[in-house]
């Protein structure tokens, strides 16, 4: 009997300390989301209550250029700047892990960026990208490009998204970092045994760094991923200026902008939850499919999955 | 563009030899070496450029601004341009109300997160597991999904247009540093616990006497990360902030860059000292931001 007191006490006890988040959770994360889900299935502007309308919503979706707009720039971009950064961020981390001198100084350069609040990442790029005043093609054209084939960002269409690409590129510390720690945790015997046995440096990469790594990249994939989807202030400081539009032909409009303006822009809260919703469920599938292939290339210390 | 300038290096081979106590290595070594020195120092540059072409502009006179081809040095060094960006929006104002949020948000996801994370750490109770695992699952909802019913909850609360949105949310822990903070104390040894139990601390004395001293480098953790998010925060203050005096800096540069047909030398002027404070605490703490990084990264 006092067993089952004691432990009833520290249950009581351990739910009293997670009390906070409960409330938390039930207050800021399910009801909202589960309001969301019932706020998709209606029409609302905020002004007169929620119109129930079936899954309406939905089937404009599926037939809203726009949406289809937003998720190819969503996926133009993730496809190319997930795995140039995941690239860019292994490639950074292999070279601070040659035991270089002044590690903490390079390492610190390449984070830095990472930290700067969005706002003015976005602002400074926006004119340092500018096609005739910036110096992006000032090097470009330094380096003997011609005027008439100097990339047009963010002016022209099809600038847009690599503008955005190479912004990301400059954003890698925090993936850079955590390829670096994994590179570290990587046991030297490994290396070394690889080395005994007379494996050149690609070798030893290739078949013992990288295989050591892949949780790391995973974790930084399904993070970019992510990320892609809820990309939001620098598209919206850079598409403003231009009405309820996102850059020049939308060519910048990201899936978190699109439902941005839906939502606070034409205050189109029902539909806006669906969109939501849907980003929902893309997410959570591309999030589930790298899951499933990871047990075909991720390999967990020794044991299986 | 960090491509284009690794690609530049021939001139950083005369580097000195970083190994010069080292006995002499082969000359392939020692050149691979050189080159992946040359290669951190171009990628360094590349890195930088941007942050300099920042501060130079800011000390640049209006009419050097849109000048063909581009000029890196201001012909004088117009140190009151930042006067000027300070009084042209009510700059002191909107970094109060930054810091206030921020400083706040610190104070909630301190406290908050550490006595979830206990609670998860030390204590069994039905269904912890699960709820554990729910906890990191809702890191996985997109904040626009969220985001429209917490617009209707604040405004049925009557908190729009307040710091309260911004604020109140942070002392009900946030999953990211409790998961943080679980594992961090599931490394402390539970004797301590046990020992002050012993001597007749309740669960609140040990929590507070015993666990958070000893949690104070991955304290200093999430009060770092949460200050960043909160100073570098855009979308729910823009949400929620509608009258120009509850604005913070984010909100101010944006702002700035509408208002004015842009006057970009004093917007990158108020981007400076906007990202000053930033600056100062990573450099300061750039160990905790690491750690951090690594720890919510590699463990994930």
């Amino acid at each position: 009997m006092r067993h089952t007191s004691a432990r009833r006490r520290e249950a009581l006890t351990g739910l009293a300390f997670i009390a906070p988040w409960l409330v938390g959770l039930v207050v800021f994360t399910l009801g909202p989301f589960l309001a969301s889900g019932y706020l998709s299935l209606t029409s609302y502007d905020m002004l007169t209550p929620p119109r129930f309308t079936g899954l309406a919503n939905y089937r404009q979706i599926f037939e809203d250029p726009r949406f289809y707009k937003a998720l190819g720039v969503t996926f133009y971009y993730a496809l190319v700047s997930v795995p140039l950064d995941l690239a860019v961020a292994l490639g950074l981390a292999l070279l601070l892990n040659q035991r270089v001198r002044g590690l903490g100084l390079f390492r610190t350069v390449f984070y830095l960026p990472a930290v700067l609040p969005p706002v003015v990442t976005a602002v400074l790029w926006n004119w340092i990208l500018n096609p005739d005043f910036g110096i992006v093609n000032a090097g470009l054209r330094a380096l003997g490009v011609p005027t008439s084939h100097l990339p047009q960002w963010l002016v022209s269409p099809e600038w847009t998204v690599p503008a955005y690409v190479l912004m990301s590129l400059w954003g890698v510390g925090t993936a850079m970092i955590v390829s670096l720690a994994g590179l570290q945790d990587v046991p030297r015997e490994l290396v070394e045994a690889a080395l005994l046995d007379g494996a050149g440096a690609w070798a030893r990469f290739r078949y013992v760094t990288l295989p050591m790594l892949t949780p790391v990249l995973f974790y930084n994939l399904v993070q970019g991923i992510i990320a892609a989807f809820g990309f939001f202030t620098t598209p919206f400081i850079l598409g403003a200026g231009l009405g309820s539009g996102a850059g020049v032909d939308d060519s910048g409009l990201f899936y978190a902008l699109y439902v941005y303006q839906q939502a606070f822009g034409q205050l189109h809260l029902g539909y806006a939850s669906a969109l939501a919703w849907v980003m929902l469920f893309l997410v959570l599938l591309l999030t589930l499919l790298v899951f499933r292939s990871s047990s075909i290339w991720v390999y967990y210390g020794g044991e299986r999955r | 563009m960090t491509a284009l300038r690794s690609e530049a290096t021939p001139g950083a081979a005369a580097l000195p030899a970083p190994v010069r106590a080292a006995p002499r290595r082969p000359l392939g070594a020692r050149l691979a070496r050189a080159a992946t020195y040359a290669a951190l120092v171009a990628i360094s540059a590349g890195f930088l450029v941007p942050l300099a072409w920042l501060v130079l502009s800011s000390l640049k006179p209006g009419d050097e601004i849109f000048i063909f081809p581009p000029r890196w040095f201001p012909s004088v060094f117009r140190w009151s341009n930042y006067a000027q960006a300070v009084t042209s929006i009510p700059f002191l104002r909107f970094t109060l109300n930054t810091l206030l949020i921020a400083g706040v948000g610190v104070v909630g996801n301190v406290l908050s997160s550490s006595v979830v994370a206990y609670g998860f750490a030390r204590y069994r109770f039905p269904g912890r597991d699960a709820l554990f695992v729910l906890m990191l699952a809702t890191t996985m909802i997109p904040f626009q999904v969220l985001m429209v019913p917490q617009y209707i909850l604040f405004k049925q609360l009557g908190w729009l247009n307040s710091f309260l949105p911004l604020t109140v949310p942070a002392f009900f822990g946030s999953a990211f540093y409790v998961f943080m903070l679980r594992q961090f104390i599931l490394t402390l040894p539970p004797e301590l616990d046990d020992a002050a139990r012993i001597d007749g601390a309740n669960a609140w004395q040990i929590f507070w006497h015993i666990v958070l001293p000893n949690l104070r480098p991955a304290l200093t953790a999430v009060g770092i990360f949460a200050f960043q998010g909160a100073w570098n925060d855009f979308l729910a203050p823009l949400i929620y902030l509608d009258d120009h005096n509850l604005y913070t800096l984010q909100l101010g540069l944006n702002l700035f860059r509408g208002s004015f047909r842009t006057e970009w030398n004093l917007l990158m002027a108020a981007s400076v000292l906007t990202i000053l404070p930033v600056l100062l605490l990573f450099f300061f703490a750039q160990r905790h931001f690491i750690e951090g990084v690594k720890f919510t990264g590699g463990k994930g």
